[in-house]
């Protein structure tokens, strides 16, 4: 067998056992499909109201795009607690004594946790069509504004995979990402528009990664309006160009930094 | 014979600590290695270094002719690992666990799940077969997990500590199929704390301490570097034991040891049973004050204790073979506990045969 077929039979089969884990394991179906809905719920009814907008912008269709990005991002911390948990049931151990590909274990670790995001995107979407958000672009545009959701999401899953790796505790990498992603997530427009956020916070947010993927998202869906202010930034001016760009430097920089250090990891 | 493992000069350190300082071990293909040494010692980390998870500062280590770093994806195809955790996903069940691995060490997928279902039922676990590991006993978890290591019919099979944490039943089956492993042919390097599962399941032993070897050799090559046998004797009440000490010690080789505590008396001596007969004579007029008395060779425990003077592990006092101890592994099957000494005495026979402890002389 080639190398590349090797590590594509083996990430297959790694995939395999991870989506097994989604079937059997209430919590991540939970944590996958009802938290999605409930923020879809709690934003768009509970903060909704208060949020101002410019005409002819619906909060549902401004908070849609929003929560997408937020729910995958925090989808992505899977990929790090659970090779952590591997690592701690001594699982990597097995796997790194096994003639099988180096990286196949984290290829199919991220693979599991994209699908996993899909499933979520697909119950968001819904929960969306449900309480006002529409699709105004065309399909292409569409399937494009979701491929930019979901590959920002997979790169993220492979520096949460370098993060798993070296902190070796489910527990401390939920708290330790929650601690970065909760700003990384908020302080951008994904819920609010940015003209309300203090200077610091508001160049933060203009070049906030999360927030040209939002952008992005928004505008490849048509939940923008004409004359809509963008910030006169090169980020949120080109927000699909440059999410792109962060999900290819983030992969160029973690895929082979992971798969590196996982073949140096052992339990202790 | 050819070396299925060769170690030379294998040093480890982390950070400041040096977990090996020079190891050098052979296993001879086919037969059972024990490697033996308390926590720390460094047997978890020859394990890892021979399987690939690790990489020596220093030294070289082969297996099945193969260097562990240069040819590393050869070894890890020759080669199967329990680790000290049991390694199963708990979310598959037992046969899914198998035919994983049995894909990721390239089998078809045909072979895997035969594979696999031979292995479920060699281990005893086909009624669970369809059951997630989660929902599985500890004795078989660690059983999917040997099974899993096998299921590419690897040359070398690494276990470590492969009943730690074991109830006594489990062990017993354990050991049983590990004999039944290495009858098999297959070379099995095993490390544990249990003096007594070495004992019986390797054909030749290295102890480690502190990253060093400290002896090798045969488990009668060992129990001979701590000398011969013992006279036990306990008796019915502590105050007695200096007067039978003193009748007893013209057939003493060395100074005998008094715990009026424990009510015990050993006495190193030479000789064989006629020893026993001579005792028997001298305490003429105290025998009723003799509760239980047998000749005992030394055990790996006693071993442990003189090469590194200090026991193996807290843990491994409860697995000895003194009289006391048989009821750890003994009693499960046997109403060895409310015996008198002569059953005690018979029950530490059967836990370890190779000790081939000779029966006690007398008991009231």
């Amino acid at each position: 067998m080639s190398s590349l077929a090797a590590t594509l039979s083996d990430s297959v089969v790694i995939t395999k056992r991870n989506l097994i884990k989604v079937k059997r394991v209430p919590d991540l179906i939970v944590f996958a499909t009802l938290s999605p809905i409930m923020f879809v719920l709690l934003f768009r009814y509970v903060f909704g109201g208060a949020i101002l907008l410019p005409d002819g912008i619906s909060y549902a269709e401004f908070l849609l795009p929003g929560i997408f990005a937020q729910t995958v991002v925090f989808g992505s911390t899977i990929t790090g607690a659970s090779l952590a948990d591997d690592l701690q049931k001594g699982l990597i151990d097995r796997f790194r004594s096994l003639p099988m590909s180096r990286s196949a274990v984290l290829v199919g670790r991220t693979l599991a946790d994209l699908g996993l995001n899909v499933i979520s995107v697909v119950v968001m979407a819904l929960t969306g069509l449900v309480v006002g958000w529409r699709i105004h672009s065309s399909v292409g545009e569409a399937v494009g504004g979701f491929l930019v959701l979901l590959l920002f999401a997979f790169s993220f899953s492979w520096l949460m995979a370098m993060v798993g790796l070296l902190v070796r505790t489910p527990e401390v990498v939920n708290n330790a990402s929650f601690i970065v992603i909760f700003p990384l997530t908020f302080v951008a427009n994904t819920f609010v528009p940015l003209e309300t956020f203090p200077t610091v916070l508001r160049v933060f947010a203009e070049w906030n990664p999360v927030s040209a993927v939002v952008q992005a998202a928004r505008e490849l869906f048509g939940n923008t309006v004409p004359g809509a202010p963008v910030a006169d930034v090169w980020s949120l001016q080109h927000p699909v160009l440059y999410s792109v760009i962060w999900t290819a430097v983030i992969l160029v920089v973690f895929v082979p930094l992971a798969v590196r250090l996982y073949q140096r990891t052992a339990t202790r | 014979m050819t070396d299925a493992i060769v170690v030379e000069g294998l040093v480890k350190r982390f950070g400041g600590t040096t977990a090996l300082d020079g190891v050098d071990l052979t296993v001879a293909e086919g037969s059972v290695l024990g490697l033996l040494g308390p926590n720390g010692a460094g047997k978890t980390t020859v394990v890892r270094i021979l399987t690939t998870l690790l990489r020596a500062d220093a030294g070289r280590a082969e297996v099945v002719g193969l260097d562990v770093v240069r040819d590393a994806d050869a070894v890890r195809a020759s080669i199967g690992l329990t680790g000290q955790y049991a390694a199963v996903d708990e979310y598959l069940t037992g046969a899914e666990n198998l035919e994983m691995v049995g894909r990721l060490y390239r089998l078809g997928r045909r072979e895997a799940r035969a594979r696999a279902g031979q292995l479920l039922e060699r281990f005893d676990l086909t009624g669970a077969a369809d059951r997630p590991a989660k929902t599985y006993s500890g004795g078989m978890r660690r059983r999917l997990d040997i099974a899993a290591s096998l299921i590419a019919r690897p040359r070398v099979l690494f276990l470590d500590e492969p009943t730690t944490g074991l109830d006594p039943r489990s062990r017993l089956g354990m050991w049983d199929f590990i004999a039944d492993l290495a009858d098999g042919g297959t070379t099995i390097l095993l490390t544990t704390q249990y003096l007594e599962e070495a004992d019986r399941l390797a054909d030749r032993m290295v102890v480690i301490d502190r990253g060093r070897v400290i002896a090798r050799g045969t488990a009668d090559e060992l129990k001979a570097q701590v000398g011969g046998q013992r006279l036990e004797l306990t008796a019915t009440r502590g105050e007695v034991l200096p007067a039978i000490a003193e009748r007893l010690r013209p057939l003493a080789v060395e100074e005998p040891h008094v715990d009026e505590q424990a009510r015990r008396l050993s006495l190193p001596v030479s000789g064989g049973v006629e020893v026993l007969a001579e005792a028997l004579r001298r305490l003429d007029g105290h025998i009723a004050d003799v509760f239980d008395m047998g000749l005992r060779r030394p055990d790996l425990d006693d071993v442990f204790l003189t090469l590194t003077g200090h026991a193996a592990d807290d843990g491994a006092t409860d697995s000895g073979a003194t009289d006391s101890g048989a009821t750890d592994s003994g009693a499960t099957d046997s109403g060895a506990t409310d015996g008198g000494g002569t059953e005690d005495a018979a029950t530490t026979s059967r836990d370890t045969p190779p000790a081939e402890p000779v029966p006690t002389g007398g008991a009231r």
